[in-house]
């Protein structure tokens, strides 16, 4: 193994971690520096039980509130995702109780105007911009609830779909409105009723249901285990 | 070094490396270099399990261990049910709610229950896709074929053929349910070729497949008011007289209360192992992986199967250290990004199996070819800014926002400079043996997704597990919700688990844990 330093990268906060004082829902702790928030709570001999989930960005379960050194503004991350620096605080969102609308989205008759009857607080947005700002994923929130109350589902869906479901766009809303369950009935809907049909994909699934594929399988199947690995590696 | 002059010989040699073709490995050679460097094949990592079911199979150690732990429930401790349905879920990813909603659609009373919230899975992060044969130049038995050949000839033919025939349907269903698969410019679904595969047959949702599949999936869910028992960790299953399955204890985790669920049949979906960090290795996967559903499985006599076989995905993050372990997910090759050691060479066909790549990045790390971090790790780059220059600035940002936005975060630009990675602990190859109707040797109880085994072989090919987690979470839904109606609540008792312990007795008790763990202890012992 090569034990020259050509091939290393320089990481002096690994070599000697600086700690950082932070605060965890208002107690002060000594971190090292640069490690993520949810790290931060185990490190400081936390258990965490709600609150993480995929450890990747992706689930929305760590939602969190923190504020930098002398900063007034509390700004919004994933604890996963979010590394801790000298002077921060934070404290993790509890589930919030936003309502969420139910709707068997196949019987829907017009899924445009139902947006009204299943979330009436929808038109009601007062342009404040919080929920864009409070986004981690910085979607632009906002814009897309117009965007849903003027009916263009299609930009929803494609702006919503970095949504990680955390919820921080709805305890700041002014109009009561749940931002991303919103926009989840929009882009279902969009997929569900003003999405093109595939048709080769109901060609295949009655392709299979007809048996054409039988005589294939057939083969395939009764091949001993020899035959089966030539077979196979014809297949490139 | 500082990274960026590191980052510069990947720079240099992208435009020479570009009109070069790697060929993929002959089948001595993949086997020889698998042998040599694959984790699989460390033998010091493993041992034979001493008792149970698979006795005498080998498996690692980190996972016999917890196989032959004990309960934490006592002998005679009280089994008054504290709620009865018919068909009870454990587990809130992909399989456990496509289990959930098929069993609910078909008239069963269904309860889902998850130890964290629903949804929080290794679903919700898939990023590659979904293999379906949609395409016009595909067919089920070429993905049959395919999978085979991924898999090292060792899959079950059968579950194999059921899952890549029942492909199609499942991408109607989810296409009904609203999830926004790509699509080409004439309406059918686009498909990406995703490693190992001799088609494209990915469908994908950008890089957010599982998140979107996901959304759409939980919402659905809630939406038919299936009900919902979360934070309520399995931690040991109910059997009756003949040893069948007909319940299950939780732990709710929020006061720690014991909570008594009988069932008439019981769906395990509890997912993976990658928090049992097994030989050290980092991990993608979330943080409630702990192979929960093996543990109680085994316990009640199911068969494990391929159980000696993980998945270590190719690409893991090695820097910065916050994203140690996460994956950089396998569309970046599926594009046409490199792989890059030190010296500026591709040293693989980055599109050959999973297996085979991490085994040649670990052989380029062992052989020094690697970069080291110095918190002691080391990896090769993969060329990431090779997709703008390949299709047009933009390419990365478009397909991999996912990707850009996680990087992002800790200031590094994905687009612009390449990233450092080494085999990630993935993906649990086997699992608890089930049949095509995803039902284990156990009577009514079934097993669907990662915690299953058998479908995939050694080696589970890039979206097969998306659409395993589907097909099987269906048929188990559908098989235990027909078989209801005509059925007896059985009744409750741990004969299994005296059974169990008596062994365990007469092997010295060696194993000295609780299992299933629940929850990895990563909170630091202070004072």
């Amino acid at each position: 193994m090569a034990q020259d330093n050509a091939n290393v990268i320089d990481q002096p906060e690994v070599m000697t971690p600086r700690m950082v004082t932070i605060e965890i829902a208002g107690k002060k702790v000594d971190v090292p520096e640069g490690i993520t928030v949810v790290k931060a709570m185990w490190y400081a001999g936390m258990d965490v039980v709600r609150g993480v989930g995929c450890l990747g960005g992706f689930c929305g379960a760590c939602a969190t509130y923190y504020r930098t050194k002398d900063d007034p503004k509390v700004r919004t991350c994933l604890a996963c995702q979010m590394a801790v620096q000298d002077g921060m605080s934070f404290t993790m969102m509890p589930p919030f109780p936003a309502r969420k609308a139910t709707y068997e989205l196949q019987k829907l008759q017009d899924p445009k105007q139902d947006l009204f009857n299943l979330y009436p607080e929808a038109p009601l947005c007062r342009n404040c911009n919080a929920c864009t700002e409070a986004c981690p994923q910085k979607i632009d929130v906002r814009e897309g609830v117009w965007k849903a109350v003027f009916g263009d589902f299609k930009s929803v869906s494609e702006m919503f779909m970095d949504c990680v479901m955390c919820g921080m766009c709805t305890p700041v809303c002014i109009a009561d409105i749940a931002p991303n369950l919103v926009a989840l009935y929009v882009s279902r809907a969009q997929g569900a009723h003003f999405s093109e049909k595939p048709v080769g994909l109901d060609v295949r699934i009655k392709e299979i249901q007809d048996g054409q594929y039988n005589e294939e399988w057939d083969k395939v199947l009764k091949m001993s285990e020899k035959e089966l690995a030539e077979h196979c590696a014809t297949v490139k | 070094m500082d990274i960026h002059a590191l980052q510069q010989i990947v720079h240099k040699t992208r435009d020479a490396r570009r009109k070069q073709t790697i060929p993929k490995f002959a089948p001595t050679e993949r086997d020889q270099l698998i042998h040599k460097y694959h984790p699989d094949f460390r033998a010091s990592a493993y041992r034979p399990i001493k008792f149970g079911p698979n006795e005498g199979d080998k498996t690692v150690m980190e996972l016999a261990t917890l196989l032959e732990g004990d309960s934490s429930i006592q002998d005679h401790a009280d089994l008054t049910a504290h709620y009865t349905c018919d068909v009870l879920v454990i587990g809130g990813g992909g399989a456990g709610c496509a289990a959930a909603l098929h069993a609910h659609g078909a008239g069963a009373k269904t309860i889902l229950a998850t130890k964290l919230r629903l949804g929080d899975s290794n679903s919700v992060m898939a990023q590659g896709g979904m293999q379906i044969s949609v395409a016009p130049e595909d067919s089920p038995v070429t993905h049959f074929i395919d999978t085979l050949k991924g898999g090292h000839m060792e899959n079950d033919h059968a579950l194999l053929k059921t899952m890549v025939e029942d492909g199609p349907s499942i991408a109607k269903w989810l296409l009904e349910l609203g999830v926004l698969f790509d699509r080409q410019a004439d309406g059918n679904l686009h498909v990406k070729k995703g490693g190992g595969s001799s088609k494209p047959r990915l469908l994908t949702c950008s890089d957010y497949t599982g998140l979107e599949i996901m959304r759409v999936l939980k919402d659905e869910v809630i939406n038919q008011k299936i009900q919902l028992l979360e934070f309520a960790a399995a931690i040991e299953l109910l059997s009756d007289e003949a040893g069948n399955c007909t319940g299950a204890i939780f732990k709710d985790l929020d006061n720690q209360r014991h909570v008594v669920v009988a069932a008439k049949c019981v769906i395990l979906a509890t997912g993976g192992i990658g928090r049992l960090h097994i030989q050290g290795f980092p991990t993608s996967n979330h943080y409630g992986a702990t192979g929960d559903g093996l543990c109680l499985s085994y316990r009640m006599g199911a068969k494990l199967a391929h159980i000696d076989t993980f998945q270590y995905h190719p690409s893991g993050a090695v820097y910065p250290e916050q994203l140690i372990g996460q994956l950089v997910t396998e569309g970046i090759r599926s594009e046409g990004g490199h792989l890059v050691n030190a010296t500026g060479e591709r040293f693989v066909n980055e599109l050959d199996t999973r297996d085979v790549v991490s085994s040649s990045i670990i052989r380029e790390c062992e052989e020094g070819r690697g970069i080291r971090t110095m918190s002691g790790r080391v990896g090769v780059w993969l060329d990431t800014p090779l997709l703008d220059a390949e299709h047009g600035p933009g390419t990365v940002e478009k397909h991999f926002p996912a990707m850009m936005l996680q990087f992002e975060r800790f200031g590094i630009d994905i687009s612009k400079d390449p990233v450092l990675i080494y085999p990630t602990l993935h993906y649990q190859n086997g699992g608890v043996k089930i049949d095509t109707n995803s039902e284990t040797n156990v009577k009514n109880l079934f097993v669907a997704g990662e915690a299953s085994g058998g479908l995939h072989g050694r080696n589970r090919l890039m979206g097969n597990s998306l659409l395993d987690l589907m097909v099987y979470g269906k048929r188990s839904g559908l098989t235990a919700a027909g078989r209801v109606a005509s059925m007896k609540q059985g009744q409750l008792t741990l004969k299994h688990l005296q059974r169990f312990r008596a062994e365990a007795k007469k092997h010295g008790n060696v194993s000295g844990v609780i299992s299933p763990m629940i929850l990895p202890a990563y909170t630091r012992k202070v004072g």
